[in-house]
């Protein structure tokens, strides 16, 4: 199954007509102890680019991006009861939602992962 | 008098297994006279009560009818000094601007003078009711009046709406007015523009005001993107929010020329005026083209904020922006008697296009009174030297730490009154927040750390003009040596601090399971 990765530090799963979105193993790190998601509503279109969740470290709020345009199917519950599952498993458990592609070309705009493990080197 | 802490929530230092220095482990956990204290509903009990009431008659009426309260409700009481010592008690564990050198950054944490506060007690404006008629209260409408002079005339506008509370409500003021602007010309735009270097309360007072925010890069020196905001410029856009000085520490120095391209497209220009002390006596934000520019009085003019409040957050108004300023406000007649200006004499006064208003009544008199007498007793000259030294120790302290710790806007010219710094060069793991908590042990409030954004590991360092030289290179000196640490690697950071009368608190385990009330 593919894996894609956005430049603001989300992946993205895709199988079938299905992905799976959430914040990188390095967006974790950076934010240090996560304390609060704020996950979509199932139902929600959200646009490439564009707000699509806002997850709260001890640090600081960061808006989460949708790395393709699409319709929210499916949240992770786990999450609103335990937010730490980013830290633990950001790129497994710790997965943000599921969403529609709604144009798959989207997708050839975003990084695999060597090119994402390279864009994170020249950070 | 000092019970067991039976909430576990006990001081986690080292000394209390090993002694202090050495010395002795005490058995009630205090240091001398340094007294450890337990919670309130710890030292209470429910048959304690510090004021003696008359009895109450069992069979007096009561109007409360079913809402009575029908059984006990289990608050503990204390008497009188133990009230007293306690909260004197946690006052000796705490650290205010009263104590020493407060650098947090975009706080402005300045002295505030002992006069400001005897001003403020006279019962004239202490011992009054928003509610007394107009007549009794002429001298306080008189204060409010004549600050409100000084605030429109220090920014070069037109006018000033007094009553909003703090900064953040100072700014949906603001952006009230120029919403209401816009409809009273029938304009449906609806766009904010909003620079990555401006105050992070911005983006959220365009979108609680009820418009679209959009973000504007920064240049890689720390200033806004004047060529992209000319390109997003539009029939579309209402407003832009700029910071100046901005949350780098810089000043926006094409300030003027993105204001009139602003005013080109037939936008309004907001300015975040939290920084205004950097630049009072010196800049009228009038003069650059500002249409609307909260006043932090708790910040600039030195009214006490260190508990979180009380703020003040004035707003001054350009021309196109003061008929529809909130009410109420003071005006004098040509008698000389100050009016305060509400719904029923608006028309009077010819202000009849108010937006309605921010608060229920006047604003903060107390922080009226304070601003105004520093105001005053600064004088004009005064206040610019308040700027010039702010500014002054500010660029002491970043050029005094840039050969060893990451200065990201170091080259981008002098900053303003507050100095930004990263923590790119730190070793073994160690964060700005250790180095922050390692301040705690060398005796300094922190600066503020993780802010703003755009830098990573941020920390940001305002000294304000309070401080003397002296007490500036005594910080530099500790500042240094906890760099130094981390720099190098010192594992022994991590653990810091190790003589607050707490060491390092689980922040994370406070956000996550906060424990709210208190479990017997």
């Amino acid at each position: 199954m593919p894996r894609y990765y956005t430049d603001e530090h989300e992946w993205i799963d895709v199988e079938d007509d299905v992905a799976t979105v959430g914040i990188t193993e390095y967006a974790q790190g950076q934010l240090g102890d996560i304390v609060f998601v704020e996950l979509p509503e199932v139902g929600a279109m959200i646009e490439q680019g564009k707000d699509a969740a806002v997850v709260e470290s001890v640090k600081a709020a960061s808006d989460v991006y949708a790395p393709i345009t699409g319709e929210v199917t499916e949240t992770n519950a786990a999450l609103e009861e335990d937010p730490s599952l980013v830290n633990s498993s950001p790129e497994d458990a710790g997965w943000f939602f599921r969403m529609t592609i709604a144009a798959p070309a989207e997708l050839d705009k975003l990084m695999d992962e060597d090119a994402y493990k390279a864009f994170v080197e020249d950070l | 008098m000092n019970a067991p802490n039976k909430s576990g929530w006990k001081p986690e230092m080292q000394i209390a297994e090993s002694g202090f220095l050495g010395g002795p482990v005490t058995s009630t956990g205090n240091r001398g006279l340094m007294l450890e204290e337990p919670l309130l509903f710890e030292i209470g009990r429910a048959d304690v009560t510090g004021v003696d009431l008359p009895g109450i008659d069992p069979q007096a009426p009561t109007r409360l009818g079913g809402l009575a309260r029908s059984e006990a409700i289990g608050l503990v009481g204390l008497t009188e000094p133990e009230t007293v010592r306690h909260y004197t008690r946690l006052s000796r564990q705490n650290y205010g601007i009263d104590l020493g050198f407060f650098p947090l950054g975009s706080c402005t944490m300045k002295h505030n003078p002992r006069l400001n506060e005897k001003m403020a007690r006279l019962p004239g404006f202490a011992d009054i009711h928003p509610l007394q008629p107009v007549s009794t209260v002429q001298g306080a409408l008189e204060v409010m009046n004549e600050l409100a002079h000084w605030l429109i005339t220090l920014t070069g506008m037109h006018g000033v709406a007094m009553s909003p509370k703090a900064g953040a409500h100072g700014e949906l003021c603001g952006m009230l007015c120029i919403r209401a602007a816009l409809e009273a010309r029938g304009d449906t735009r609806d766009v904010v523009l909003v620079p990555e270097s401006a105050h992070g309360t911005n983006p959220a007072t365009a979108a609680f005001a009820g418009f679209r925010v959009e973000d504007i890069p920064a240049t890689p020196e720390g200033r806004v993107d004047v060529a992209a905001l000319k390109a997003r410029l539009g029939p579309d856009v209402a407003a832009v929010m700029i910071t100046n000085p901005n949350t780098c520490g810089l000043f926006e120095r094409d300030f003027r020329e993105m204001a009139d391209a602003v005013h080109a497209a037939g936008g309004f220009v907001y300015c975040d005026g939290a920084n205004f002390n950097a630049i009072v006596g010196k800049v009228r934000p009038g003069d650059l083209g500002v249409d609307a520019m909260h006043i932090n009085l708790h910040k600039t003019f030195s009214t006490p904020h260190g508990g979180g409040g009380p703020g003040s957050g004035p707003v001054v108004l350009s021309e196109a922006l003061a008929p529809f300023g909130p009410m109420p406000f003071t005006a004098r007649d040509g008698n000389g008697v100050v009016h305060l200006v509400e719904e029923e004499s608006a028309a009077e006064f010819g202000h009849t296009e108010a937006f309605g208003r921010m608060t229920a009544f006047h604003g903060q008199m107390g922080m009226f009174t304070r601003a105004l007498t520093y105001i005053l007793s600064h004088g004009a000259d005064g206040l610019k030297q308040v700027a010039e030294d702010a500014v002054l120790n500010a660029n002491y302290i970043l050029r005094s730490m840039e050969d060893i710790l990451h200065a990201p806007f170091g080259a981008s010219g002098p900053c303003m009154h507050e100095a930004l710094f990263g923590d790119k060069d730190f070793t073994n793991g160690l964060s700005t927040l250790d180095v922050a908590k390692g301040l705690i042990d060398e005796g300094y409030h922190p600066m503020t750390v993780y802010f703003p954004l755009v830098v990573h590991g941020a920390m940001l360092v305002e000294p304000t003009e309070t401080e003397s030289k002296a007490a500036i290179d005594q910080f530099i000196a500790a500042f240094r040596g906890v760099v130094e640490r981390a720099l190098e690697g010192d594992e022994a950071l991590k653990q810091a601090p190790y003589y607050s009368p707490r060491r390092r608190l689980d922040e994370t385990g406070a956000a996550r399971k906060p424990k709210l009330a208190f479990e017997g």
